[in-house]
Order: C-alpha cells, then sequence, then structure tokens
C-alpha cells in the first residue's frame, strides 16, 4: 500500500509542477510616441505604442516587434509578452495608418513608416531599462510578420543601430510579389496578382478596418496579418478620418497615401505594372537598399504563401549573405495561405536567435564582429516537414529538418526528370472566366489543409499536361525546379505553371497550393523559355509521378480578356528537381526513454523479486528431529497493535499422538495453526515439522493436513471437482490421493457431484476435513473439527481421529470444547492468552485436577487459567 | 533431499491446466466471454437495422467506415471495446485471481498444499494474462468474422483519407495491432493483480484497477500537462490506429509498449514482493 501512496503522491506532484501558474504576463505600459516624418521631416504623427519592461529587471537588450498589415499593435501583444518574459525590453506600435495611430499609410517607405522607427529606436534609448552600446544607440533586435517582417528589413538598411533582425513572411521585392514572372523577366511584364492586391488594399481602407473592428472581416484580414496576426483591424471610432464625414478620396483610398492609392487604382484598373508603380513599390522593398543590410538576420518565411513565396526569403537571404552578414532560413509550414503557423517554434526559433545575437554578444551584431562570430553552431537551414500524425494526441505534427547550410532554391544537387507529352492546344477562354484554381488568398484554408495536401482544380481546354513516368526511387524537392516550354501562337501569353504530385486513381496534389505565372511573347515559330517552378519541399514516393500542367487561367490572377488559343509544349523534355541531400530531420525515432524506462522498470522489477526471496538453507531438515512431527519452539506473534497474540510457545508432539490444544476463544489456537501452515510469518521462534524449519511454501508442508478455520472451497465446483482439482494443484501422483477413503470420511454420497455452494455448512466441514486428509498426510491439523456437526456425526469424527493416528501418523485438534478434547485426544496442550499453561497426556492432566476433588477437564481447565478462583 | 511427502516437487504445483479449469467453470468467465462474443454480433446488427444515416455523404470516421468490410468492421469494433471494454475484461481476469480465493478461503488450502508463494502468483498471472489475451484477441476476430459474414471480405478503407489498402496487406498487420491492444493492457492487468494480492476483495481489485484507467483518461484530457501525459498509461492505447495507415507509422505503439512494460515489471515485481511477505489472514 505504501507503494501505492507513494506513486500517487509522485503523480500529484508532478501534475502540479506541470499545471502550476506562471507568472501573470506583464502588462505593458501604453503611450503614444510622437514623430516627425514625410520627405521632409516635417510631419507630426502620433503612434500608439505599448512598452513592456523586461521581467528580469535591469537593462535588457530591445525588440522592436512590428505587426501585420491590417493588425495593429494589439495583434502582437502576446508574443510581446512572451519576449518579455523571455527577458527583454519589447516595443510594440501601430504603425501610421493602423490601429489608434495616426498619418496614412505608406508601405514602409523610407520616407515615413522607416523614419517613425528611427525615432522609436531614439525613444528607446531614453529608456532606462534598455542596455545601450552607445549613448543614443540602444541594444534593439527587431522581428515582426508580413507588414511587419518588411519594416524590420528596411529600418535595418537605413538604421546602423539595429543590431539583429527576425522577419517573418514578408516580401523582397513587393513589385514582384504582387507582379509575378516565373520566366525571370521581371515585374514590368508580371502577371497581376489581383485577388492578393485587393485584399491587401482594402485591408488599409477604412471600409474594411471599419469591418474588421467589429470582427467580421474574416479570413482576408487574419491571413494578412499573418504569423503576427491576432485580432487585427483598427479599434473603431478611434482617431483618423472616421470621426468626420468621409470625403469621396477617403472612401475609395481608406487611410493609404493618396499618391499610393492613384498607382494602386491604375495598375489594378490595367492590369498591368507602370514604371512609377514599380519604382514605388520597389523604395518599399529590401531590393531598393542592396547591400545596405549588414546584420545578423533569420528569415522565417511559409510554405503555404502564395503571396510572398519563399523566392522572396530567397533572395532576401542571398542579398543580406552577400553583405557579409550571418543568415539563417527556416521554411516554417504555414504562410499567408493558411496552414500551420508555428507559433511557438517561430518564437523560440526568434528569441534564440536575439540571445545569440542582442543578449549574449559582447559587441552588437554588426559586420564585423558578425563575422567573426558566423561560425554557426545553429542549423543554417530548417524546414519544417510533415511529421505524421502524433499517435497521443492524433494531431499533425511537424518535424524540422535542418542543414549546416542555406542551399538557396537551386538545392545541393540537381535530378533531372523526363517529362513526356505533346505540343497541346489550350484556349484562354473569353473574359478569362471560368478560371482554374490553385489558392484563393485570403481563405487558402478552404482549399488544402495544415496536412499539406493541397488540392487544385484545371479547366479542360485550358491546360495542357506533361508527365513523368512513376518514379522508381523517392524524390525529394526541395527548392524551385526549372522546365523549358515552348509556346505557339501570337503576341502575349499568360500561362500558369504547376507541379502536381500525381499518381493514377488518386487525386493529384499541389504542394503548398502553388502555380508560377508565366508571360512569354509567343510567336508561330514558337517561343521558349525557362520557367522557376513554385519552390516547395516535398516528398515523392515511388510509384508518384510528376505533373507539370499549363493553364491559361488562375482565379487568383488578372488574365487577358481576349479568347484566345495557343500551342504548348516543352523545349526540353527535363525538368530540373533540385534536392538537398544534407538535410535531416531530428531522429524521430523511438525517444531515449522508450529503450531505457522499459530496461530500468525490468531491472527494479529483478531487485525487488530477488531480494529477501527464501533461501533454500531455512528448510533443510535436522536429522535429529526427523521423527518428531511437530516441534515449536518460542514462538511469538504480535498483532499490529503489539499485543502478542503467541507468546513464546514451546511444545513438541510425537508421533501417534492426538493432541487437543485447548483453550478458550482468543487464546492463540488459530494463530499458532496459521504458521504451522506457513500462512502468518512468526515474529520469533520457530515451528519445525518433521525437522523442517516451516517458512511460507516449505515442502515439509506437503506431509502436513490441514483445516483451519472453516472450509475453502471454489463454490461453482462440485464437491468432487474439488478435491480432485485440489489434489492436482498440489502436483502429487493421483495415486497417492487415496480419494475414495477421504470420499468415505466426507460420506456426502451423491452430493458430492453438486456445486459446492448448494452445500450445508455440516456438508463444506466434512468436505475441509477429507481434503485434509488426502494423501493421509503424516500430520493431520484439525481448527474445531467438530463444529457444526450433528451428534452423530461428531461420535463418528472421533472415531476417524483415533483410527487414523493409530497408523503411526499425528493428529492435532484445536478445540474449546473440553468433553471435545477429553474424549478425542490422548495429549492435551493448554493456552491462554498466547501462553502455554499446560502441556502433557490428558490422563495426567486430569489426575492433577485433584484440587477440587474433580476429574472433570473442565474444571482442571478453569482451574488452569485461573478463572475458578 | 527432499524433506517433502514422496510425489511432492514444488515446480509441479498448480499445473496450469489445472488453474484453467478452476477459473473456467466460473460464471463471470463465462459471462465476459459470452459478452465479448456477442458484441460484434450486436454491432452488425445496430448497422443493419439502426435508423441508418447513409444519406449518400462520405463520410471518412471510423465509425461511418465500419460497414465497408469485415477489416473495417473489426477495427471499428476495437477501436469501441478496446477503451472500456476490453479494460473490464482485463481486470476483471487479473484482480480477481487471487482475491477471490482469498474471499473463498481457499488460498490458504492452497499455499497449505504447498504451493510456494511465487510460484502460486506465476501460475495465476500467467493463466490471468491468458485469459486476457483470449478477451482481447476474441474481440476483433469474432469481430473480422461477423463483419466478413455481413459486409464481405474487402480491402481495408483508412479513416481520414479513404486510402484504400488491400486486405491482404492489412491482415499481418491486423496480427499486430491485436498484440499491441494486449500490451496496452498490461498496466490495468498489472495494477489489478497488485490489488488482488492486496485485499480480500475481488470487486475492489477489479474496480481499483477500472478506476485507475478512468483517472488517466481524465488526466489526459488535461492539456496543460503536455509532455507528461506521455508517461499516463493509457496515454498510448489508440496508437494501433497508426499501423493500419497506408505508411504504418510504429513510433507512438513503440511508446506505448515501452510505458506499458515498465509499469507492468514495477507492479508485478512489487505484487510477488507484497504476496510473498504478506501474512494470509483470510
Amino acid at each position: 500500500m505504501t507503494a501505492v501512496i507513494a506513486v500517487v503522491i509522485l503523480a500529484v506532484a508532478a501534475i502540479t509542477w506541470a499545471v502550476w501558474p506562471a507568472d501573470p504576463p506583464p502588462r505593458g505600459q501604453d503611450l503614444t510616441i510622437d514623430v516627425l516624418d514625410g520627405p521632409a521631416g516635417d510631419q507630426r504623427v502620433k503612434l500608439d505604442a505599448t512598452f513592456f519592461t523586461p521581467a528580469s529587471g535591469g537593462k535588457a537588450p530591445a525588440v522592436l516587434l512590428g505587426h501585420g498589415f491590417g493588425g495593429s499593435k494589439t495583434s502582437v501583444r502576446d508574443q510581446a509578452q512572451r519576449l518579455a518574459q523571455h527577458g527583454y525590453a519589447v516595443l510594440t506600435w501601430s504603425a501610421r495608418g493602423f490601429g489608434r495611430s495616426t498619418g496614412e499609410i505608406a508601405l514602409n517607405s523610407p520616407d515615413y513608416e522607416v523614419k517613425d522607427v528611427k525615432q522609436l529606436v531614439d525613444w528607446l534609448a531614453t529608456r532606462p531599462e534598455v542596455r545601450l552600446d552607445a549613448a543614443g544607440d540602444p541594444r534593439v533586435g527587431m522581428a515582426g510578420g508580413s507588414y511587419g517582417g518588411a519594416i524590420a528589413l528596411m529600418t535595418a538598411a537605413y538604421d546602423t543601430r539595429i543590431d539583429a533582425i527576425a522577419p517573418q513572411i514578408t516580401w523582397y521585392d513587393l513589385a514582384d510579389a504582387l507582379f509575378p514572372n516565373a520566366t525571370g523577366q521581371g515585374p514590368a511584364t508580371g502577371v497581376f496578382k489581383k485577388m492578393w492586391a485587393g485584399i491587401f488594399f482594402s485591408a488599409g481602407g477604412t471600409r474594411l478596418s471599419g469591418l474588421s473592428g467589429g470582427g467580421g472581416a474574416g479570413g482576408a484580414a487574419a491571413a494578412l496579418t499573418g504569423l503576427t496576426g491576432g485580432t487585427g483591424g483598427t479599434p473603431s471610432g478611434t482617431a483618423g478620418p472616421g470621426a468626420t464625414p468621409l470625403t469621396p478620396q477617403q472612401i475609395q483610398c481608406g487611410r493609404f497615401l493618396p499618391q499610393i492609392c492613384d498607382i494602386y487604382q491604375e495598375i489594378a484598373e490595367k492590369g498591368r505594372a507602370t514604371p512609377q508603380a514599380i519604382e514605388l513599390l520597389r523604395r518599399s522593398s529590401p531590393v531598393s537598399v542592396p547591400g545596405k543590410i549588414r546584420i545578423p538576420t533569420l528569415i522565417i518565411q511559409g510554405q503555404r504563401d502564395s503571396l510572398f513565396p519563399l523566392s522572396h526569403a530567397d533572395a532576401n537571404a542571398r542579398a543580406i549573405a552577400a553583405a557579409g552578414a550571418p543568415v539563417e532560413v527556416s521554411w516554417i509550414n504555414g504562410g499567408h495561405d493558411g496552414g500551420d503557423s508555428e507559433a511557438d517554434w517561430v518564437f523560440d526559433r526568434t528569441s534564440a536567435w536575439f540571445d545569440k545575437w542582442l543578449r549574449d554578444a559582447t559587441t552588437p551584431g554588426h559586420p564585423q564582429v558578425a563575422q567573426a562570430a558566423s561560425v554557426a553552431t545553429g542549423e543554417a537551414f530548417t524546414v519544417s516537414r510533415d511529421g505524421g500524425r502524433d499517435p497521443g494526441t492524433r494531431r499533425n505534427t511537424i518535424v524540422h529538418a535542418g542543414g549546416d547550410r542555406y542551399p538557396g532554391l537551386t538545392g545541393t544537387a540537381t535530378t533531372k526528370i523526363a517529362l513526356t507529352g505533346p505540343d497541346q492546344e489550350v484556349a484562354n477562354p473569353p473574359g478569362g472566366s471560368p478560371a482554374s484554381i490553385s489558392s484563393i488568398p485570403g481563405f487558402g484554408s478552404l482549399l488544402g489543409n495544415s496536412s499539406g495536401l493541397g488540392a487544385a482544380l484545371d479547366l479542360p481546354g485550358q491546360a495542357a499536361t506533361f508527365e513523368s513516368a512513376p518514379l522508381t526511387a523517392p524524390l525529394h524537392l526541395t527548392g524551385s525546379p526549372t522546365a523549358q516550354i515552348r509556346v505557339y501562337g501570337q503576341g502575349e501569353v499568360t500561362l500558369f505553371a504547376k507541379l502536381y504530385d500525381a499518381s493514377t486513381g488518386q487525386l493529384a496534389v499541389l504542394p503548398g497550393n502553388l502555380t508560377a505565372p508565366v508571360r512569354v511573347n509567343a510567336t508561330p515559330a514558337g517561343t521558349s523559355a525557362t520557367i522557376a517552378l513554385p519552390a516547395v519541399d516535398r516528398q515523392f514516393d515511388t510509384g508518384r509521378t510528376l505533373r507539370l500542367v499549363l493553364t491559361t487561367t488562375d482565379m487568383a490572377y488578372a488574365t487577358p480578356a481576349a479568347p484566345a488559343v495557343y500551342r504548348v509544349g516543352l523545349a526540353s523534355p527535363e525538368l530540373v528537381v533540385p534536392t538537398d541531400g544534407g538535410l535531416s530531420a531530428p531522429a524521430t525515432g523511438p525517444a531515449w526513454w522508450t529503450w531505457a524506462m522499459p530496461l530500468a522498470a525490468i531491472l527494479v522489477a529483478a531487485i525487488l523479486v530477488f531480494i529477501g526471496r527464501v533461501r533454500r538453507a531455512d528448510t533443510a531438515q535436522d536429522p535429529a528431529l526427523a521423527e518428531v512431527p511437530l516441534q515449536i519452539t518460542g514462538l511469538t506473534k504480535r498483532y499490529r497493535n503489539g499485543e502478542k497474540a503467541v507468546n513464546e510457545l514451546s511444545f513438541t508432539v510425537e508421533k501417534g499422538q492426538v493432541l487437543g490444544l485447548l483453550g478458550p476463544n482468543g487464546a492463540g489456537k488459530t494463530t499458532t495453526m496459521r504458521m504451522l501452515m506457513g500462512l502468518i510469518h512468526p515474529d520469533a521462534g520457530e515451528i519445525k515439522i518433521f525437522g523442517s524449519r516451516v517458512v511460507p511454501g516449505a515442502p515439509v508442508l506437503s506431509r502436513l493436513g490441514s483445516f483451519v478455520e472453516g472450509p475453502g472451497f471454489l463454490p461453482h465446483l462440485s464437491g468432487l471437482d474439488n478435491l480432485e482439482l485440489y489434489w492436482r494443484a498440489t502436483g502429487r501422483p493421483a495415486a497417492d490421493a487415496h480419494m475414495a477413503e477421504a470420499l468415505e470420511i466426507a460420506g456426502l454420497g451423491n452430493a458430492v457431484e453438486r456445486a459446492v455452494r448448494t452445500y450445508s455448512q455440516g456438508m463444506r466441514q466434512r468436505l475441509a476435513i477429507a481434503q485434509a486428509m488426502l494423501g493421509l498426510p503424516d500430520l493431520l491439523v484439525l481448527d474445531e473439527p467438530t463444529n457444526g456437526l450433528d451428534p452423530p456425526q461428531i461420535a463418528e469424527m472421533r472415531k476417524v481421529l483415533r483410527a487414523y493416528a493409530a497408523g503411526d501418523r499425528t493428529v492435532i485438534v484445536s478445540s474449546h470444547l473440553l468433553g471435545e478434547v477429553e474424549q478425542t485426544c490422548s495429549h492435551v496442550v493448554v493456552m491462554h492468552r498466547g501462553r502455554l499453561i499446560s502441556n502433557g497426556p490428558v490422563a495426567e492432566l486430569l489426575s492433577r485436577g485433584d484440587l477440587n476433588g474433580s476429574t472433570r477437564l473442565e474444571d482442571v481447565f478453569l482451574d488452569l487459567i485461573g478463572e475458578n478462583a | 533431499m527432499s524433506t517433502g511427502a514422496t510425489g511432492y516437487a514444488p515446480r509441479h504445483t498448480l499445473p496450469l491446466r489445472v488453474e484453467i479449469i478452476r477459473q473456467f467453470k466460473r460464471r463471470r468467465t463465462l459471462a465476459m466471454f459470452g459478452i465479448l462474443l456477442a458484441l460484434p454480433w450486436i454491432l452488425v446488427i445496430a448497422f443493419q437495422f439502426g435508423p441508418g444515416n447513409n444519406n449518400g455523404q462520405n463520410s471518412l470516421r471510423l465509425s461511418d467506415l465500419a460497414t465497408a468490410g469485415g477489416l473495417n468492421f473489426a477495427a471499428f469494433a476495437l477501436s469501441v471495446s478496446a477503451s472500456f471494454l476490453l479494460v473490464v475484461a482485463v481486470a476483471l481476469f487479473c484482480g480477481d485471481t487471487v482475491a477471490s480465493e482469498a474471499n473463498w478461503s481457499s488460498l490458504r488450502y492452497l499455499l497449505a498444499a504447498p504451493i510456494p508463494r511465487d510460484r502460486l502468483l506465476r501460475q495465476k498471472l500467467i493463466v490471468a494474462l491468458g485469459y486476457s489475451a483470449a478477451a482481447v484477441t476474441v474481440v476483433p476476430v469474432m469481430a473480422l468474422l461477423a463483419g466478413t459474414i455481413v459486409f464481405g471480405w474487402n480491402d481495408i478503407t483508412v479513416p481520414g483519407t479513404g486510402e484504400i489498402i488491400p486486405a491482404g496487406d492489412v491482415l499481418p498487420k491486423f496480427a499486430i495491432v491485436i498484440g499491441y491492444a494486449m500490451v496496452s493492457n498490461l498496466v490495468v492487468a498489472a495494477v489489478a493483480f497488485l490489488l488482488s494480492v492486496s485485499t480480500d476483495s475481488p470487486l475492489g481489485a477489479v474496480g481499483g484497477a477500472v478506476g485507475l484507467v478512468i483517472v488517466s483518461t481524465i488526466l489526459q484530457a488535461v492539456e496543460a500537462l503536455g509532455g507528461l501525459r506521455e508517461f499516463l498509461p493509457t496515454f498510448w492505447n489508440t496508437a494501433w490506429l497508426d499501423a493500419l495507415a497506408p505508411v504504418p507509422d510504429y513510433s507512438g505503439m513503440i511508446k506505448g509498449v515501452a510505458v506499458a512494460v515498465t509499469y507492468a515489471a514495477v507492479l508485478i515485481a512489487f505484487a510477488f514482493r507484497r504476496f510473498r511477505h504478506k501474512d494470509v489472514v483470510s
């Protein structure tokens, strides 16, 4: 029982430890920071900010945490609290044009948002909680997702006081993100990503902010806020244009800067990028600041992101690495299209990055220092992969495969896969409708789900298909595959390239639900183009095929309205598939405890079992006593309360005796008999049967037949079955049982065939005595054998017992009935309160009883126990 | 030199066959097997005659796929019975075995026969585990039979994804599943057995073991416990579902086996130790 209690206490302690509430999260201090920005630095903006002091106290490095597009400082409150608890001073703010901050959205422009953040850094340098590298230069990092990630990159380029950044799911070139062209010809010929652009634009307007303030915007705004996404939206009725009647310009443009609004309207109407648009979008993009970001950068990008695909992370990583700064890249599962945003893992990765470059670096992570320290111990490149389902929670798990080096989108090696398929005619439907579907921006989770099962829809007549032979070995694609196509037609042709993981009979999977838009100038003689397919990480199993599909439409993009027919073929059958064999997932095999724990348990079990075994020497026979049926010496047994049930009992029984063990109830007779059977352990003294010490299971007990404290039978079996099974349980030969004699003593007649539960008390009693006599044991011990028997049966029993002892065997009978002992026994042992009172032949005892002139045993007995006074 | 009666040898005491007969003729043994054998047929009847929800919707839950074929039905029958019915069966066979002897007073006569205490426990444990294994086997096997007769011998449809795996491929995995179901019930068996040697009340031992499973299942739902839950005895009980996936994943089952073996080994060792030093007063 103590073991059970110990286990329970341990379990309760473990649970308490696990669920004990942590310190309350820091509340943060809300404040308004006035900044001046604009090209001339003369526009006054009030930024709504919250400052979280480090939980560790003292001077700590600071982190600026930016929010996603359409969000506000409240969207990143949770991360800010966690970072503060982790020991950082954290400043969150609503970017201009969002939340309660004033001003208009300028898309992270160097003239506006970047200037704002520089002044936030100034502000941090004045705080006593913030560690300084120099006067006015705090030790500070920046993190954030999407819009908040871009501001980190842009500020890092324009303010050398920033020491490390960890941007997530953000852009390298906003123009390329909105006008992608997989042929690599740049945004000028790119295909307009109209759905994302629309969501992006409307999320910055009051129209949507009003909606999302009421919590109704749902997917679109939430998707934009991305990883940092929380509640999002602008609290309604706050500063900004809401208070006064809106001008038409405000209705159209919301909180966008008018010139941005104008440009957006132009490109959205035409579906093409204008040079001014490209210039403006690029000014807000890291592409415009080559070589200027020279601080340690952790780039986290989503594999399910059709807005800012992995190629943007790749471009950022290459640009920053080229400037000599350490860069690490992580491809997480989720992105703007949904999936698992891995918030915990991203937090751990980000905080570890800041620990390394902000907290632990002796000098801030500037280039020269950084290079010295860039002997990376961590994994420079991690990819989140499907880890199967967790057997316990039945949820999908993610494993993080890591490599020492980020190989870019071309992999560390390439595999060439041959595609086959004839030239195919494809039609562009009038008005570009109906359109194929790859992903639905803002509602990505509707199509696929986090487990990576991406379904997509291609419409017949609009799609050309080229397929590989079934794979003979698994192929793990990591990066951006390239294919060469040839397009025959007239003028500009828009196509969408998708690479499916296909097999016959099952739905083909479009990894990441990503498509690569292609725009080429076709000629009747054919124009060749090399296209970069979307960068993904995907295992193609043996037997699967790679299927390249080129469609003329995609719902998420602006496509030409004019009907047309083109012919599409392969310029080269080779599909170049990048791989990275150096990526290895941490051992997903059994955790160390799966083999250590059972081994330890078996060891513990073995120790528990083997310590305290009964040693064979204990039961060795004493040759001198081999002919003495029973010798008890100094036998003592205490009750739990310390009172002695049997106290220093010693007597010897010789062969042929019928010994009566006499005493009132509670004299210790039954306890003595139980010790005789090896059922209870004596506290002191010993019992020897035929010279062998009695311990539990001592072999000599096989020479003892016993009936103690009532019968014990299996009630569902017949009397005969009980006896037979009992004898078989002793393992002795059936012939030694003397079953017939035993049954005769039981005298049950035909009743032996009935189940024992139907027996009367007397029948059970007789059956039990018969069981005790099975095998004609040399020593027979019977406890109150005549209880419940009727007088003729009692008389019969006396005869049986005397006859039994006559055969050189020994019988011990306990009783509190004096007459019984007097008539049955040759010898008597009188016990009282655990002690031996008298011991000897019955006749001898009776002869002593002349004290009161009586020869009745009853008087002698009462006299002996001292209650006859 | 033997000090015992002629023909007596400790290693021959309480032969397994004797203990099997002693236990088999009991009403609760027969009733339990009756229930276990009837359950698949009751389920079949329920699926055949119950008000169907087959409104053409192609749901991919295990319960909706139960009628897809004998193998699917057997997987379903195992999943519905494993969480409670089989636990009760295992707790009954292992918890009742020693406590009922104490309750009938027959334990002291067995010990005085004498059957050495370790041997008595060993033989009883083997038989109890044997009956438990039979209970765990009988449900899916009978369900396979019933399901095949009624729903046909079809390939298995995987819940969730709807993929089809050929029946021939799944059959050996089914043996693994049954084996795992046995091993994962070892903890229940060991707890019941430990309680069985600690109490004279058979129902107390059975109820105690079932109660522990219930508590563990409740704790399992407390997400705040995080990784600690992996060490709860019931946490991995459904891991066998992974063996039936198109790409079988055995890691959960390995952990489940590790946890089960750990608890079982220690608890059974305690049972032996406890019984060895116990004063039998019943």
